[in-house]
C-alpha cells in the first residue's frame, strides 16, 4: 500500500529566509475554517464563536490573538485560524490545506510588502491586528497585520511557489538599499 | 484611479473589474418582451459626464459595487454596495 505523507505547502523552498531587516517563514495553522454567515445570521454566529472565545469580525478586523483568532477575508466571509468552530446558521468548509501561510516579519517588512501589496501600510491606516483581502503582486491574497513589524500572508497553496520567489526577490531588494 | 469600497476602503484600480452599467441591474421580466430584452443587452447610453457603473471587487472583498462617477473629468464620486441597493 502506498502511504502518503504530508508536506507543508512551502516544502522545499528552503524557509525561512533573512534578508536586510525582514524574515520570511512558513507557518502552519492547526485550522483553518472559512465561515460564511447565511443571510441575517451574523449575530447567531458571533454568539457561536463567542463561545470559543472569538467572534464575528467586522471588516478588516480580526478577533483574537495568536492562538485562535476570526479573521475578516471577505464580504460576509472569515477565516477562523486555530479553533475548532462549526456555527449553525453559516456555510462552514475546513481550508487547512488549501492555503499556505507566511510569516514576514522585522523592522523592514512593511518596506517590503510595498514593492508587492497597493495598499497604504502605514500603521494609521492599517491597524494591527488587522486584515485585509488585496494583491500580492498579480494573485490575490489574505494579509493579517498581526503586531506592527509581523504580518502574516495567506495564498492559494498552488500558489505559494510563486509568492515565495517575489516576496525573497522584494527582501532582497530592499536589503540592497541598506 | 482608486475607487472607494465601502468594506475595503479607498483601493487602487488593479483590483476590481468593470461590470458595466449600473443599469445592468434593471433586468427585463421574463414577459417584457423582445423589444426590452434587446434594449437591455445591446443598447448602451455612452454619456460624457455623470455615470453609474458596477465594478466587481474581485481582488478584494469580492462585492459588487455601484460606482459614481464622471466620464468627463474621471472624478469618481462614491461607490455603494449593489447588494443593498435593491434588485
Amino acid at each position: 500500500m502506498v502511504r502518503l505523507r504530508a508536506e507543508s505547502p512551502c516544502a522545499g523552498l528552503d524557509l525561512p529566509q533573512t534578508a536586510g531587516g525582514a524574515t520570511l517563514s512558513e507557518i502552519v495553522p492547526e485550522r483553518i475554517v472559512s465561515v460564511m454567515p447565511f443571510r441575517g445570521r451574523e449575530g447567531d454566529v458571533d454568539t457561536a464563536l463567542a463561545a470559543a472565545g472569538l467572534g464575528w469580525p467586522g471588516p478588516g478586523e480580526v478577533v483574537g490573538g495568536d492562538g485562535a483568532a476570526a479573521v475578516w477575508s471577505g464580504r460576509g466571509q472569515a477565516m477562523v485560524f486555530g479553533a475548532e468552530v462549526a456555527p449553525d446558521g453559516a456555510a462552514v468548509t475546513d481550508q487547512s490545506d488549501a492555503w499556505a501561510v507566511l510569516r514576514l516579519d522585522g523592522p523592514d517588512a512593511a518596506a517590503v510588502l510595498a514593492r508587492l501589496v497597493p495598499l497604504d501600510l502605514r500603521r494609521r491606516s492599517f491597524a494591527a491586528p488587522g486584515s485585509a483581502r488585496t494583491l500580492l503582486s498579480h494573485q490575490p491574497c489574505l494579509l493579517i497585520r498581526r503586531a506592527a513589524e509581523t504580518w502574516e500572508i495567506c495564498v492559494f497553496r498552488s500558489m505559494a511557489e510563486t509568492a515565495v520567489h517575489e516576496i525573497l526577490r522584494a527582501m532582497a531588494g530592499v536589503a540592497a538599499r541598506g | 484611479m482608486r475607487l472607494p469600497c465601502p468594506l475595503c476602503g479607498v483601493r487602487d484600480l488593479r483590483e476590481f473589474t468593470v461590470v458595466g452599467p449600473a443599469a445592468l441591474k434593471d433586468r427585463p421580466g421574463r414577459e417584457a418582451g423582445a423589444a426590452a430584452w434587446d434594449a437591455y443587452l445591446h443598447l448602451r447610453d455612452n454619456p460624457a459626464g455623470a455615470t453609474e457603473e458596477l465594478w466587481w471587487h474581485g481582488a478584494g472583498c469580492g462585492a459588487c459595487l455601484i460606482v459614481a462617477r464622471d466620464t468627463a473629468t474621471h472624478a469618481v464620486h462614491g461607490a455603494r454596495l449593489a447588494a443593498e441597493a435593491g434588485p
